[in-house]
């Protein structure tokens, strides 16, 4: 309510500046390569997404207020049909300090097979499956900015819950997530406030981030539920918890070292989990415009006997292709192979390049190999799949 | 033998020790002169603090195809190093809004970052890629870095007219062994200290590309610069124009616009 106040008190002063209309919209058609687990699904799915901006500055430049507003329509599954509030906030800048105030998207950390320190946004899962869409998050965050770091409080008054394929949505487990009906460990459930802190710092080569969360887990775990009519449901759980986390990178001549650890206190079992590794470039190959960047992190997290940790003990490989031509044509492969249990491993490819001005075309695949029913991914084990899309851009 | 012949000797040989010191002098100058040049060049073009502009890069290949890329680009004059910069891409529009933060050195590699709006995310790039195109363009990574007398080693090679102005003509070799020129050959007008032309040698030394400035504008009654550039690459003819729209002084930036909390707030 506050918020929307001052943003009437300003709005005199928007109407009067310039708004910027940008955004970016696609068609995506998946295809999946086997044939389905369960009844309700199917191999071929199309979806398009509209993605708006609008931007205007006022007073000077100290100001801003940007929208990012997200619209999916799926043809397969209705709970991956959703619209979304991406960010929706407004930026004040002083000399050396700046607040945010509304809904905002905020990444931390370092590594790329994994990001366990970013933890302010929740995850919209149902948009893809390595976890990098994200829902927006309302926050009031203040950051100071001084030669010793940057430093930002962060004070988070409402809960999202992460998104999960329907019935008809490939990519979930036998019963689809009930996300109607979460469980929270805490009386406020998802208003409840929680706040955290992060300071970042360059040092000569190196990038620092120290971090800490208090409050509502956005990582939730599962509870398997009959109600009278003996009918199962998946509820998704929401504890609270404290984590620490700590990113680094560190440039050294061709390779690139990254790593991320979290300490997390959480109802039933505290844990540790990091992942780390490195990024080695062959700039120029056989003296040509071409890079080529080979990759490999390391993921391990110390919980046992959990069936949700995917990350508990695997090894990441890949490699980066960049033509560094005219249209910034990009190949990304690799996979993710299980240290415990030798026959499951993910592929994954993607591949994108410009067209023109407004378009862009995408490729991804995925690719998962799992026959070790204790390993979460088997739940993926038939849902290998390739999706091309093609994006506009405005 | 007699008199007259070791004096004729003594004469060959004092002509020669005279010749020797004074072929030592000028091979000694010429790596003088032609760092004297250098410095005068980057004191004709210092203090000028901050600046803002808007530019356009136009890639053409052999064929006559062109695509073209618009960015805007703050400036940070900083005393005792290389410059700070901040390009932020308008065009391609998938890439619009990305930006590209710079921390110049003159013997360090520069420091790098790249915003990424699409993942929030700021990514600490290597600059040792500085042989690499900017954008797919011909213009380098280390061309687009700010010009520092501890980058090369000059040696003043003759005086020519290029474009009817009278120039000197350096030599500089990158002290940087990741450069991707052996050498690089300059045209500086006399009366100026501009950069006219440039022709860029491979590590093979062979001619790889030539840039030229064109339509130098004054500013602020003493700083010169080209509002049109040309890169031409002579081993497979596409070429990269980067023209000016746009370039003011004074714009009161200052390093709280060159930090990475600010990066993010881009646009």
């Amino acid at each position: 309510m506050k918020t929307l106040i001052s943003l009437i008190a300003f709005l005199p002063t928007i109407a009067l500046a310039e708004i910027e209309y940008s955004g970016s919209a696609a068609v995506e058609q998946r295809y999946f390569l086997q044939d389905a687990l369960y009844p309700q699904q199917e191999r071929s799915n199309l979806s398009v997404y509209f993605a708006p901006e609008l931007y205007t500055r006022f007073n000077d430049g100290n100001d801003s207020i940007l929208f990012k507003g997200f619209y999916r329509i799926d043809q397969q599954d209705t709970k991956r049909t959703h619209a979304d509030i991406r960010e929706f906030k407004w930026t004040h800048s002083g000399n050396e300090w700046q607040v945010q105030t509304g809904i905002s998207k905020v990444f931390w950390g370092q590594t790329e097979s994994l990001h366990l320190v970013d933890i302010i946004n929740q995850t919209d899962g149902v948009e893809s499956i390595d976890g990098e869409d994200k829902l927006g998050q309302p926050m009031v965050a203040f950051s100071l900015f001084k030669d010793w770091g940057s430093t930002t409080v962060f004070v988070l008054p409402y809960f999202r819950e992460r998104t999960f394929s329907g019935n008809d949505g490939r990519l979930r487990p036998p019963i689809a997530v009930d996300t109607d009906n979460p469980i929270y460990e805490s009386e406020d459930e998802e208003k409840n406030i929680d706040w955290a802190i992060r300071w970042q710092h360059t040092l000569g080569d190196w990038e620092v981030g120290l971090s800490y969360f208090d409050g509502t887990s956005r990582d939730p775990d599962f509870v398997l539920t009959t109600n009278e009519l003996l009918e199962s449901s998946l509820r998704p759980f929401y504890p609270q918890i404290q984590q620490a986390g700590i990113d680094v990178l560190a440039l050294m001549g061709r390779w690139t070292i990254k790593f991320e650890g979290i300490q997390r206190k959480v109802i039933e079992q505290d844990f540790t989990a990091f992942v780390g590794g490195f990024e080695y470039s062959f700039l120029g190959l056989f003296n040509s415009v071409y890079d080529v960047n080979w990759l490999m992190e390391y993921q391990y997290d110390d919980r046992e006997n959990l069936t949700n940790v995917v990350a508990q003990n695997d090894l990441m490989i890949g490699t980066r292709l960049v033509f560094n031509d005219i249209d910034g044509t990009q190949i990304l492969a690799g996979m993710v192979q299980d240290l415990d249990y030798s026959n499951v491993r993910a592929g994954f490819i993607e591949a994108s390049s410009r067209i023109n001005n407004n378009w862009k075309w995408r490729l991804d695949a995925w690719l998962f190999s799992s026959d070790e029913p204790a390993e979460p991914s088997y739940l993926l084990r038939r849902d290998d799949y390739v999706q091309f899309s093609l994006e506009y851009y405005f | 033998m007699n008199r007259y012949h070791l004096l004729s000797v003594t004469k060959v040989v004092l002509v020669f020790i005279l010749m020797a010191c004074s072929f030592g002098s000028y091979a000694q100058s010429a790596e003088d002169k032609g760092l004297a040049i250098a410095k005068e060049r980057k004191l004709r073009d210092s203090g000028w603090g901050d600046s803002t502009g808007e530019m356009s890069m136009i890639l053409r290949n052999a064929q006559g195809n062109e695509v073209e890329r618009k960015m805007r680009l703050k400036s940070l004059e900083i005393a005792d190093d290389g410059d700070k910069s901040l390009t932020i891409f308008d065009q391609p529009l998938d890439v619009k809004g990305t930006a590209f933060l710079s921390f110049s050195h003159a013997v360090e590699p520069d420091d790098q970052w790249m915003y990424l709006p699409k993942l929030s995310k700021v990514k600490r790039i290597r600059s040792r890629n500085k042989s690499g195109p900017f954008m797919g363009s011909e213009f380098a990574f280390e061309d687009m870095s700010s010009f520092e007398i501890e980058k090369y080693n000059f040696k003043y090679l003759r005086d020519e007219t290029f474009d009817g102005q009278a120039s000197f003509v350096l030599e500089q070799v990158p002290t940087d062994n990741d450069s991707g020129y052996s050498k690089q050959i300059i045209w500086v007008d006399k009366q100026h200290y501009r950069l006219l032309k440039a022709e860029f040698y491979d590590r093979k030394d062979s001619l790889l590309k030539e840039l030229v400035n064109y339509e130098f504008t004054l500013y602020l009654d003493k700083y010169w610069r080209p509002m049109r550039s040309e890169m031409f690459n002579e081993q497979n003819g596409k070429s990269t124009e980067l023209v000016i729209h746009q370039l003011n002084f004074n714009t009161g930036l200052s390093d709280n616009d060159f930090n990475q909390g600010t990066l993010k707030n881009v646009r």
